[in-house]
């Protein structure tokens, strides 16, 4: 159902949803600066060409999650369960990249043997509305990995910006159920001709390819290679790409003791820190960055792949736009191929 | 669970058996396990950390680990008294194959106190019900100082018998030790088990298993027959947190135990 919202009906909008959800969706920090967080008035909302800074796994993944608290009752310490999560809710605004993310961490968080309980419940419960990107940026590479900037996959409704309106896209059940919403208005084929025109136009911003496809194979004969002696020398270890990066889902889980009660919590960890592998007894697996380089980079393009059928990275380039050094994961994955791209060849990164 | 006894193993006094019973009878029927597999034990508070169970399946109603003190969640079930309750997470890991073993004879070789599963694997076997399952046990257990063996009582009782070989040695012996006294890989090559028909399991420390694998290969052993034990640091224990693995296989979750033909193809991360 092809469907479109006026702008000047998108704040009630938003107001209907929040009347019945949770609401997510993209803020203005600052000029050129958006973040995801949960929305309080619908005038925050900034469904921006931008690429959101964090990427929205937090609204699943949380930087910091409370898995449960505990109490001492008596002599013992009882366990207290955390509290479900009550109302139904709504991802708003999160790019294809981002969307395509979750479905990857989905994957790890879901499984056959264990699920993640704390993942599904929010999984469940959220309905995602997600963004056409009409202005990918110079670090985008997203038609490599698989994805492209309009990519449906994941969404429940897909927004584009007509820049006058919103077209609307209902694509699941889910999404199905805003159908008689009435704020939505049917599209005519002038906003369909709209629609193909900035796609075709995102298409040609990213406009070079580079080899990601046949990665895994590479890869495979690629663990002792001298490159890793070479590809990790100016990563400084900060860690920003792991935490910025969509498909990044390790954590650490802590106990916060606030005697004679507490929590047990689960934080973000980052492959690229030396803490991450240490033993008590001392030993390290991965005592230097080269071992952790190899890591972060074998786990998105080779043990993910063997594991899911799929490269764990969706070419959002987080990681190349806050590297405080310049690391760009694409030419490590170019110099993994013996054929260099032409298109990219002589392009500045 | 209820901490029903607590003792300590060695003369450093660095290690500490604790033998845990289950809150209920329901929760004891409904904990299944087998040899070589773990739990996450957890201290409110403290913390939670991996252990490999050190009893045997076929010791009913309670479960027995033995811990190294090292770290805060370590130091802490070192200080715990009996009648205490702690957390337990498990039974997690794929454990000893041991279905694979029927028939056939078995070299454990253990070194330090990675011996706990293994102590487990070997009383799972000498239990009158499973001895028929495997032919010959042949087990070689070293540690640095006689004070640093494990479970000596048990030992002294596996030496008289006649169901399985023992040989226990340690690096250096003092005035009171009888025993053999020499690395554990030496003490292999001497003993020079056959290898026909024969798979070995062998956990201890790097270090050890680094010399005994080349060893274990001059003695004709096939690299699917060798399987060993592996540690990492971990936090969930279900393959979410994303910590152990080595190559594209969770310690975890595929592991702890693999066969040296998994590890060939896997990256030294371990």
């Amino acid at each position: 159902m092809k469907l479109k919202l006026d702008k000047k009906d998108f704040k009630p909008f938003l107001q209907s949803l929040m009347d019945e959800y949770d609401l997510f969706a993209p803020v203005e920090l600052a000029e050129g600066v958006s973040v995801f967080k949960m929305i309080d008035q619908p005038g925050e909302v900034h469904l921006t060409e931008l690429l959101p800074q964090k990427p929205a796994k937090e609204f699943f993944f949380p930087q910091s999650e409370i898995m449960f608290r505990y109490e001492k009752i008596g002599k013992q310490k009882q366990m207290i369960s955390e509290e479900e999560v009550k109302r139904e809710r709504i991802l708003l605004g999160a790019k294809p990249c981002d969307i395509e993310a979750i479905s990857i961490i989905e994957k790890v968080f879901v499984g056959e043997e264990y699920t993640d309980v704390y993942f599904l419940e929010k999984r469940k419960k959220t309905t995602i509305i997600g963004l056409g990107c009409n202005h990918p940026l110079s670090t985008c590479f997203c038609s490599s990995t698989g994805g492209d900037p309009f990519l449906r996959a994941g969404s429940d409704l897909f927004f584009i910006d007509l820049d006058e309106a919103y077209f609307v896209e209902l694509l699941t059940e889910k999404g199905m159920a805003f159908h008689k919403n009435k704020f939505f208005k049917e599209a005519d084929s002038k906003d369909l001709t709209l629609v193909k025109e900035l796609e075709e136009k995102a298409f040609e911003k990213i406009g070079y390819s580079i080899p990601v496809d046949g990665i895994e194979k590479r890869l495979d004969l690629m663990a002792e290679s001298s490159f890793w002696d070479r590809v990790h020398e100016k990563c400084i270890g900060c860690r920003i790409c792991t935490y910025l990066c969509p498909t990044c889902h390790c954590f650490d889980i802590v106990d916060e003791d606030e005697h004679p009660r507490g929590k047990r919590v689960r934080n973000w960890d980052s492959c690229l820190s030396p803490l991450y592998s240490l033993e008590t007894s001392g030993h390290n697996p991965r005592p230097t960055c080269r071992e952790r380089t190899r890591q972060r980079l074998m786990h998105k393009f080779n043990y993910f792949p063997k594991n899911f059928n799929q490269v764990a990275c969706v070419g959002c380039g987080r990681c190349i736009l806050y590297c405080p050094v310049h690391f760009d994961i694409r030419q490590a994955i170019i110099a993994t191929s013996p054929k260099r791209p032409r298109r990219f060849v002589g392009k500045r990164i | 669970m209820v901490i029903k006894k607590a003792y300590v193993e060695t003369t450093d006094r660095m290690l500490r058996t604790l033998e845990l019973s289950f809150l209920n009878e329901e929760e004891a029927r409904a904990f299944h396990f087998v040899p070589g597999q773990f739990c996450e034990l957890s201290i409110f508070g403290k913390g939670e950390a991996p252990f490999g169970i050190a009893s045997s399946p076929t010791e009913n109603g309670s479960l027995k680990f033995t811990i190294n003190k090292a770290g805060v969640v370590t130091t802490a079930l070192h200080h715990l008294e009996e009648g205490a309750e702690i957390g337990i997470r498990g039974p997690l890991g794929n454990g000893y194959p041991i279905d694979l073993f029927k028939g056939k004879n078995l070299l454990v070789i253990g070194g330090g106190f990675a011996f706990t599963t293994l102590r487990s694997l070997i009383a799972y076997l000498l239990h009158p019900e499973n001895r028929s399952k495997v032919n010959e046990i042949t087990v070689i257990y070293g540690a640095r100082m006689p004070g640093l063996l494990l479970y000596r009582e048990e030992l002294t009782q596996w030496e008289k018998m006649s169901d399985l070989k023992l040989l226990v040695t340690v690096d250096w012996g003092d005035k009171d030790w009888k025993g053999k006294v020499g690395l554990v890989p030496n003490v292999l090559e001497e003993v020079a088990p056959s290898s026909e028909n024969t798979y070995a399991v062998i956990c201890g420390p790097p270090i050890m298993i680094k010399f005994t694998f080349p060893k274990l290969m001059a003695l004709r052993f096939p690299d699917e027959r060798i399987y060993t034990s592996l540690e990492r640091r971990m936090k969930c224990g279900i393959g979410k947190c994303g910590r152990c693995n080595i190559g594209h296989l969770y310690v975890c979750k595929n592991g702890p135990v693999f066969n040296y033909t998994q590890l060939k193809k896997l990256p030294k991360d371990y």
